[in-house]
Protein backbone atom coordinates (compact mmCIF):
# COMPACT_ATOMS: atom_id res chain seq x y z
CA UNK A 1 0.00 0.00 0.00
CA UNK A 2 1.82 3.19 -0.80
CA UNK A 3 -1.44 5.17 0.66
CA UNK A 4 -0.47 7.26 3.63
CA UNK A 5 -2.57 6.21 6.77
CA UNK A 6 -2.61 9.67 8.01
CA UNK A 7 -5.00 10.69 6.03
CA UNK A 8 -6.98 8.28 6.68
CA UNK A 9 -6.00 8.95 10.78
CA UNK A 10 -7.29 12.73 9.76
CA UNK A 11 -10.64 11.03 8.44
CA UNK A 12 -11.25 9.27 11.64
CA UNK A 13 -10.80 12.32 13.63
CA UNK A 14 -12.60 14.70 11.25
CA UNK A 15 -15.95 12.17 11.43
CA UNK A 16 -15.31 12.24 15.32
CA UNK A 17 -16.03 15.78 15.52
CA UNK A 18 -18.61 15.41 12.94
CA UNK A 19 -20.57 12.58 15.14
CA UNK A 20 -20.07 14.87 18.31
CA UNK A 21 -21.68 17.80 16.37
CA UNK A 22 -24.33 15.36 15.52
CA UNK A 23 -24.63 14.33 19.03
CA UNK A 24 -24.38 17.52 20.38
CA UNK A 25 -27.29 19.14 18.30
CA UNK A 26 -29.42 16.74 18.95
CA UNK A 27 -28.77 16.37 22.51
CA UNK A 28 -28.55 20.25 23.42
CA UNK A 29 -31.99 21.42 20.42
CA UNK A 30 -33.33 18.14 19.62
CA UNK A 31 -32.96 18.50 15.96
CA UNK A 32 -31.36 15.92 13.46
CA UNK A 33 -27.96 17.33 12.46
CA UNK A 34 -28.87 16.92 8.26
CA UNK A 35 -27.34 19.92 6.76
CA UNK A 36 -29.97 20.04 3.14
CA UNK A 37 -33.04 19.96 5.85
CA UNK A 38 -31.26 22.46 7.87
CA UNK A 39 -30.58 24.96 4.77
CA UNK A 40 -33.87 24.84 3.63
CA UNK A 41 -35.40 25.26 6.81
CA UNK A 42 -33.07 28.14 7.78
CA UNK A 43 -34.33 30.45 4.80
CA UNK A 44 -37.42 30.29 5.18
CA UNK A 45 -39.37 33.08 6.54
CA UNK A 46 -42.27 31.89 8.92
CA UNK A 47 -40.62 28.80 10.49
CA UNK A 48 -40.08 28.53 14.45
CA UNK A 49 -37.08 26.47 13.74
CA UNK A 50 -35.50 28.73 11.14
CA UNK A 51 -33.02 30.79 14.27
CA UNK A 52 -31.46 27.39 14.80
CA UNK A 53 -31.26 26.46 11.49
CA UNK A 54 -29.84 29.67 10.45
CA UNK A 55 -27.28 29.53 13.91
CA UNK A 56 -26.04 26.36 12.38
CA UNK A 57 -25.60 27.28 8.90
CA UNK A 58 -23.77 30.09 10.12
CA UNK A 59 -21.30 28.03 11.80
CA UNK A 60 -20.53 26.30 9.03
CA UNK A 61 -19.52 29.75 7.29
CA UNK A 62 -17.40 30.46 10.21
CA UNK A 63 -16.13 27.14 10.15
CA UNK A 64 -14.98 27.69 6.34
CA UNK A 65 -13.63 30.72 7.55
CA UNK A 66 -11.07 28.98 10.44
CA UNK A 67 -10.31 26.24 8.34
CA UNK A 68 -9.07 28.23 5.12
CA UNK A 69 -7.62 31.43 6.83
CA UNK A 70 -6.86 29.88 10.30
CA UNK A 71 -5.83 26.28 10.06
CA UNK A 72 -4.69 26.70 6.15
CA UNK A 73 -5.90 22.81 5.68
CA UNK A 74 -9.06 24.20 2.96
CA UNK A 75 -7.88 22.62 -0.46
CA UNK A 76 -7.71 24.31 -3.52
CA UNK A 77 -11.29 24.43 -4.85
CA UNK A 78 -12.62 22.35 -7.62
CA UNK A 79 -9.77 21.72 -9.99
CA UNK A 80 -10.91 20.59 -13.38
CA UNK A 81 -14.48 20.43 -13.21
CA UNK A 82 -16.19 23.05 -15.57
CA UNK A 83 -19.19 25.17 -14.48
CA UNK A 84 -22.09 23.60 -16.75
CA UNK A 85 -21.22 20.03 -14.45
CA UNK A 86 -20.94 22.20 -11.64
CA UNK A 87 -24.12 23.97 -12.08
CA UNK A 88 -26.19 20.91 -13.10
CA UNK A 89 -24.57 18.77 -10.06
CA UNK A 90 -25.77 21.87 -8.07
CA UNK A 91 -29.24 21.38 -9.10
CA UNK A 92 -29.21 17.91 -8.61
CA UNK A 93 -28.07 17.53 -4.63
CA UNK A 94 -30.24 20.68 -4.09
CA UNK A 95 -33.20 19.22 -5.91
CA UNK A 96 -32.38 15.27 -4.85
CA UNK A 97 -31.44 15.89 -1.09
CA UNK A 98 -35.02 17.73 -0.69
CA UNK A 99 -36.84 15.09 -2.60
CA UNK A 100 -34.96 12.71 -0.84
CA UNK A 101 -35.41 14.25 2.76
CA UNK A 102 -31.88 14.02 2.86
CA UNK A 103 -27.76 14.17 2.76
CA UNK A 104 -24.84 12.67 3.61
CA UNK A 105 -25.62 13.82 6.94
CA UNK A 106 -29.48 13.17 8.03
CA UNK A 107 -29.19 9.94 6.08
CA UNK A 108 -25.73 8.88 5.93
CA UNK A 109 -24.88 10.07 9.75
CA UNK A 110 -27.61 10.25 11.64
CA UNK A 111 -29.98 8.19 10.10
CA UNK A 112 -27.71 5.20 10.08
CA UNK A 113 -26.98 6.31 13.61
CA UNK A 114 -30.58 6.11 14.56
CA UNK A 115 -30.62 1.94 12.54
CA UNK A 116 -32.99 3.43 10.38
CA UNK A 117 -33.57 1.38 7.26
CA UNK A 118 -34.92 4.17 5.65
CA UNK A 119 -32.03 6.09 5.87
CA UNK A 120 -29.42 3.13 4.96
CA UNK A 121 -31.64 2.30 1.53
CA UNK A 122 -31.06 6.15 0.95
CA UNK A 123 -27.16 5.98 1.70
CA UNK A 124 -26.57 2.74 -0.23
CA UNK A 125 -28.65 4.42 -2.76
CA UNK A 126 -26.80 7.66 -3.21
CA UNK A 127 -23.18 6.24 -2.47
CA UNK A 128 -24.21 3.49 -5.52
CA UNK A 129 -25.19 6.32 -7.91
CA UNK A 130 -22.05 8.40 -6.91
CA UNK A 131 -19.89 5.44 -7.68
CA UNK A 132 -21.71 4.53 -11.28
CA UNK A 133 -21.14 8.41 -12.09
CA UNK A 134 -17.56 8.49 -11.46
CA UNK A 135 -17.36 5.34 -12.70
CA UNK A 136 -18.79 6.96 -16.07
CA UNK A 137 -16.25 9.77 -15.79
CA UNK A 138 -13.56 7.98 -16.01
CA UNK A 139 -14.52 6.16 -18.41
CA UNK A 140 -15.51 9.29 -20.74
CA UNK A 141 -11.58 10.10 -19.52
CA UNK A 142 -12.35 12.69 -16.75
CA UNK B 1 -28.55 29.11 24.59
CA UNK B 2 -30.47 27.08 21.76
CA UNK B 3 -29.13 29.87 19.30
CA UNK B 4 -26.07 28.95 20.95
CA UNK B 5 -25.58 25.43 20.35
CA UNK B 6 -26.82 25.58 17.47
CA UNK B 7 -23.83 27.84 16.18
CA UNK B 8 -21.18 25.90 17.91
CA UNK B 9 -22.64 22.71 16.28
CA UNK B 10 -22.43 24.07 13.28
CA UNK B 11 -18.92 25.19 13.68
CA UNK B 12 -17.40 21.84 14.98
CA UNK B 13 -19.22 19.78 12.35
CA UNK B 14 -17.77 22.44 9.62
CA UNK B 15 -14.51 21.53 11.37
CA UNK B 16 -15.03 17.99 11.54
CA UNK B 17 -15.80 18.31 7.46
CA UNK B 18 -12.56 20.52 6.83
CA UNK B 19 -10.07 17.79 8.45
CA UNK B 20 -11.68 15.10 7.86
CA UNK B 21 -11.01 15.59 4.25
CA UNK B 22 -14.47 15.98 3.27
CA UNK B 23 -14.72 19.72 1.72
CA UNK B 24 -11.85 17.91 -1.21
CA UNK B 25 -13.88 17.29 -3.85
CA UNK B 26 -11.07 15.06 -4.64
CA UNK B 27 -11.54 12.91 -2.51
CA UNK B 28 -14.92 12.30 -2.28
CA UNK B 29 -14.28 11.34 -6.09
CA UNK B 30 -11.46 9.22 -4.98
CA UNK B 31 -14.05 7.55 -2.33
CA UNK B 32 -16.93 6.85 -5.18
CA UNK B 33 -14.05 5.47 -7.35
CA UNK B 34 -14.28 2.04 -6.58
CA UNK B 35 -13.60 1.10 -9.94
CA UNK B 36 -10.34 3.19 -10.22
CA UNK B 37 -8.09 4.20 -7.84
CA UNK B 38 -10.17 3.79 -4.75
CA UNK B 39 -9.30 6.05 -1.77
CA UNK B 40 -10.78 4.72 1.35
CA UNK B 41 -10.21 7.53 3.55
CA UNK B 42 -14.21 8.70 3.25
CA UNK B 43 -14.95 5.27 4.98
CA UNK B 44 -12.95 6.44 8.14
CA UNK B 45 -15.35 9.71 8.47
CA UNK B 46 -18.13 7.67 8.65
CA UNK B 47 -16.87 5.35 11.15
CA UNK B 48 -15.53 8.03 13.07
CA UNK B 49 -18.96 10.19 12.84
CA UNK B 50 -21.00 7.20 13.57
CA UNK B 51 -19.05 5.73 16.01
CA UNK B 52 -19.91 8.88 18.04
CA UNK B 53 -23.44 9.43 17.31
CA UNK B 54 -25.03 6.06 17.33
CA UNK B 55 -23.69 5.29 20.89
CA UNK B 56 -25.20 9.30 21.45
CA UNK B 57 -28.75 8.76 19.77
CA UNK B 58 -28.96 5.05 21.57
CA UNK B 59 -28.68 7.33 25.18
CA UNK B 60 -30.77 10.04 24.63
CA UNK B 61 -33.75 7.60 22.78
CA UNK B 62 -34.55 6.91 26.78
CA UNK B 63 -34.16 10.38 27.68
CA UNK B 64 -37.66 12.62 27.42
CA UNK B 65 -36.56 16.26 26.22
CA UNK B 66 -33.31 18.10 25.17
CA UNK B 67 -31.29 20.67 27.49
CA UNK B 68 -32.68 23.75 25.35
CA UNK B 69 -35.64 22.68 23.79
CA UNK B 70 -38.83 21.39 24.45
CA UNK B 71 -38.88 18.02 22.51
CA UNK B 72 -36.42 15.42 20.44
CA UNK B 73 -37.70 15.74 16.52
CA UNK B 74 -37.39 12.32 15.80
CA UNK B 75 -37.80 11.87 12.23
CA UNK B 76 -40.77 9.67 11.74
CA UNK B 77 -41.06 8.77 8.29
CA UNK B 78 -40.50 4.47 7.84
CA UNK B 79 -40.90 3.75 5.03
CA UNK B 80 -39.19 3.40 1.72
CA UNK B 81 -40.82 4.59 -1.57
CA UNK B 82 -39.91 5.74 -5.29
CA UNK B 83 -39.40 9.54 -3.97
CA UNK B 84 -36.33 8.60 -1.74
CA UNK B 85 -34.93 6.27 -4.12
CA UNK B 86 -35.07 8.79 -6.95
CA UNK B 87 -33.99 11.82 -4.62
CA UNK B 88 -31.11 9.87 -2.91
CA UNK B 89 -30.23 8.49 -6.80
CA UNK B 90 -30.10 12.27 -7.71
CA UNK B 91 -28.49 13.41 -5.30
CA UNK B 92 -26.23 10.68 -5.87
CA UNK B 93 -25.17 11.71 -9.46
CA UNK B 94 -24.44 15.40 -8.54
CA UNK B 95 -22.42 14.49 -5.64
CA UNK B 96 -20.46 11.96 -8.28
CA UNK B 97 -20.06 14.23 -11.17
CA UNK B 98 -18.91 17.80 -8.66
CA UNK B 99 -17.56 15.74 -5.30
CA UNK B 100 -19.68 18.14 -3.30
CA UNK B 101 -22.73 17.54 -1.24
CA UNK B 102 -24.53 20.26 1.06
CA UNK B 103 -22.38 20.67 4.37
CA UNK B 104 -18.77 20.66 2.55
CA UNK B 105 -20.18 23.17 -0.18
CA UNK B 106 -21.38 25.27 2.34
CA UNK B 107 -18.66 25.56 4.18
CA UNK B 108 -16.30 25.65 1.15
CA UNK B 109 -18.54 28.74 -0.57
CA UNK B 110 -16.83 31.32 2.23
CA UNK B 111 -13.23 30.27 -0.16
CA UNK B 112 -15.23 32.13 -2.93
CA UNK B 113 -14.43 31.56 -7.01
CA UNK B 114 -17.03 30.69 -9.53
CA UNK B 115 -16.90 27.38 -9.27
CA UNK B 116 -18.51 26.57 -5.77
CA UNK B 117 -20.65 29.77 -6.34
CA UNK B 118 -22.32 28.23 -9.25
CA UNK B 119 -22.47 25.14 -7.50
CA UNK B 120 -24.17 26.41 -4.30
CA UNK B 121 -26.48 28.85 -5.80
CA UNK B 122 -27.65 25.78 -8.00
CA UNK B 123 -27.94 23.72 -5.32
CA UNK B 124 -30.49 26.70 -3.48
CA UNK B 125 -32.14 26.68 -6.80
CA UNK B 126 -32.92 23.03 -7.00
CA UNK B 127 -34.08 22.82 -3.36
CA UNK B 128 -36.43 26.19 -4.11
CA UNK B 129 -37.79 24.69 -7.09
CA UNK B 130 -38.17 21.39 -4.91
CA UNK B 131 -40.01 22.88 -2.08
CA UNK B 132 -42.23 25.61 -4.03
CA UNK B 133 -43.23 22.95 -7.21
CA UNK B 134 -43.05 19.59 -5.53
CA UNK B 135 -43.89 20.12 -1.61
CA UNK B 136 -42.81 22.40 0.74
CA UNK B 137 -42.58 20.92 4.23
Amino acid sequence: MSEVPGTWLAGLQGGLLIGLAAAMLFALAGKIAGISGLLATAWRRQDSAAGLARAFVLGLLVAGVVGTYGLGIAPAMLPGINLPTLIVAGLLVGFGTRLGNGCTSGHGVCGISRLSWRSLVATMTFMAAGMVTVALLRMGGQ
Amino acid sequence: MKLLSGFICGVLFGLGLVISGMTDPLKVQGFLDVTGAWDITLAFVMVGAIGVSLPAFWYLRRHQKPLFSEVFQWPQAKHIDGRLLLGAAMFGVGWGLSGLCPGPALVSVVQGGQGILAFVTSMLLGSWLHDRFVRSV
